[in-house]
């Protein structure tokens, strides 16, 4: 008789206790995002596609168009084509695709890039109706989230016609024959001097006690 | 002018507007009671349940409706025509025939019959009745489970709940609804008979089909019990014949146990809704905390707990208020 009571006792206070967990769930926080609507925080190490990193200091992409990241990647679904402006010492890339729907995120790009210019994105909505629409184009993913980030936009780099190069070409030509003329002149003034030198020591023994300030005097003359 | 007037103040007209009303209200319950356990259920299991239509979702149920109403009434070959076609109106007539003598307030009752709780009981044990000829007449081995099962389940609950009830009128000494709240104008009765009120509770889980005994539909058993083969509008009364059973299992609980419409401030009616809707929170609450129960476990617990537990509390009532 007692445990009759006794099982009624537990199994109701077992009742109890399973509505006070649901009655907890019931007022915590939802966790479910709605997905069109909202997006989720990833982690910081979540892999998604690479992008460019956007430098702090000069709000830009670092890359230099060294093709390093289209050499080393397995599956060969990196595009860059480089362009030297005129006047700029480094290359610049022109065009930077990246097929993602051929990606395996080894992340070889990643490491391999000499200048530390891509990064993996946080990115995890990569749905697309057609396969092209899988295909990210590095440089308007740049400038959109520039223009997210309220930062200047980085315009893709227009490449120097023939006519620009040409130009660029002759004026570099000017200035190499103008820098060989110099050069050839500072080495005709070399020439001298040191010919200068040469023929003051032929004649120092001849004139010795008098004659002994104006060597000293051509020396200084040729060192200005 | 006169005959009009006279025909409004008249028991006539109180039953045509009392219909109407208890037509809209069983739609609109309806509509909201599902929306309400979506939402239950998704906040217990931390979703946001239904929100796309209208504010949080609560368009989403009328939508769901009109779609339900646009869909083609299959009937299956070789199913029992008539007893097929009758079952749905069967198990919805009955529930709406109980809003006859609910007091929603003081003045607020289409009819105060002197037998009210007996008519309500009398009345919802048809819909035992209406699973019986729509499992029976589908033509298909689950409807015909769940059919089995749902008159199983009615012997399991029907005498603890009877019981139950009884204790209840011993205490008034009245069938009328306006009398057992009126008996409650200084202390609800749930204080004086908190075990009734238990038992009462989990026989009306058991009446309205809800988890934790919601043998007859058991859909992860018997894909969905015995309305399997039934479709559109058909299928929208089974389900509005369930939601409505719920306000109404609530609505005696709280007729029976919390005062009724008693309460300081608001008005009657919005003190009946309240109570009402919170006993349906907590039968919605019981549905997605508890795991469904056998039908055996349903009957052992029911002849070997509930009803000696009926019985001691009767007598020990009856005793009081002998002794008294």
């Amino acid at each position: 008789m007692m445990s009759y009571f006794k099982e009624i006792a537990v199994g109701f206070w077992s009742l109890l206790a399973g509505m006070a967990v649901t009655i907890r769930y019931f007022v915590k926080p939802i966790v479910t995002v709605q997905y069109p609507r909202e997006k989720l925080q990833m982690t910081p190490r979540y892999r998604g596609y690479p992008q460019f990193v956007i430098d702090p200091e000069t709000k830009t992409h670092k890359c230099i168009a060294c093709e390093m990241c289209a050499r080393i990647c397995p599956s060969q679904l990196i595009t860059v084509e480089g362009v030297k402006l005129i006047g700029a010492k480094q290359k610049v890339p022109l065009v930077y695709l990246h097929e993602h729907q051929y990606c395996s995120l080894c992340g070889l790009c990643v490491e391999v890039c000499p200048t530390a210019a891509l990064e993996f994105s946080q990115e995890y909505r990569l749905a697309g109706y057609r396969r092209e629409d899988c295909v990210i184009d590095h440089m308007t993913l740049l400038q959109k989230r520039q223009q997210a980030l309220g930062w200047p936009i980085t315009p893709i780099p227009v490449p120097p016609t023939e006519e620009e190069l040409a130009e660029a070409a002759a004026k570099e030509a000017k200035i190499k024959e103008a820098k060989a003329k110099a050069a050839a002149e500072a080495k005709a003034k070399e020439a001298e001097a040191a010919k200068a030198k040469e023929a003051p020591a032929k004649e120092a023994p001849e004139e010795e006690a008098p004659g002994k300030e104006p060597p000293a005097k051509e020396d200084q003359e040729v060192k200005e | 002018m006169e005959l009009v007037a006279h025909f409004l103040g008249s028991e006539g007209a109180r039953m045509i507007v009392g219909l109407i009303g208890v037509i809209a209200l069983v739609s609109v319950n309806a509509l909201f009671l599902i929306w309400m356990e979506r939402k239950v259920s998704a906040h217990m299991q931390l979703r946001p349940g239904p929100m796309e239509v209208g504010w949080h979702g609560a368009v989403q149920t009328v939508c769901d409706a009109v779609k339900l109403m646009g869909k083609e009434l299959i009937t299956p070959e070789e199913v029992d025509k008539p007893i097929f076609w009758l079952a749905p109106i069967v198990i919805f007539l009955p529930v709406l025939l109980s809003f006859l003598v609910i007091p929603f307030s003081e003045t607020w009752i289409i009819k105060d019959l002197n037998v009210g709780i007996i008519l309500i009981l009398g009345f919802s044990t048809l819909a035992v009745l209406a699973i019986l000829m729509a499992g029976w007449s589908s033509n298909n081995k689950y409807s015909v489970f769940g059919a089995i099962r749902s008159v199983a389940q009615n012997v399991a609950y029907e005498i603890p709940l009877l019981i139950t009830v009884m204790s209840i009128i011993l205490m008034v000494g009245s069938f009328k609804l306006s009398d057992i709240v009126a008996a409650q104008s200084r202390y609800w009765f749930v204080a004086v008979q908190p075990l009734a009120f238990i038992l009462y509770i989990i026989c009306a889980t058991a009446e309205t089909n809800r988890a934790p005994f919601d043998l007859p539909e058991a859909e992860s058993e018997l894909v969905a019990g015995f309305h399997t083969e039934y479709t559109g509008m058909r299928f929208a009364l089974f389900f509005l014949a369930e939601y409505t059973n719920m306000f109404i299992v609530s609505a005696i609980a709280t007729v029976l146990f919390l005062g009724g419409w008693r309460g300081p401030f608001l008005p009657g009616v919005i003190w009946f809704l309240l109570k009402v809707y919170a006993i349906i929170f907590v039968l919605m609450w019981f549905r997605w905390t508890f795991p469904r129960v056998r039908f055996d476990q349903l009957v052992t617990f029911a002849w070997k707990i509930l009803i000696p537990l009926a019985f001691v509390n009767l007598l020990i009532t009856a005793l009081v208020l002998k002794l008294r």
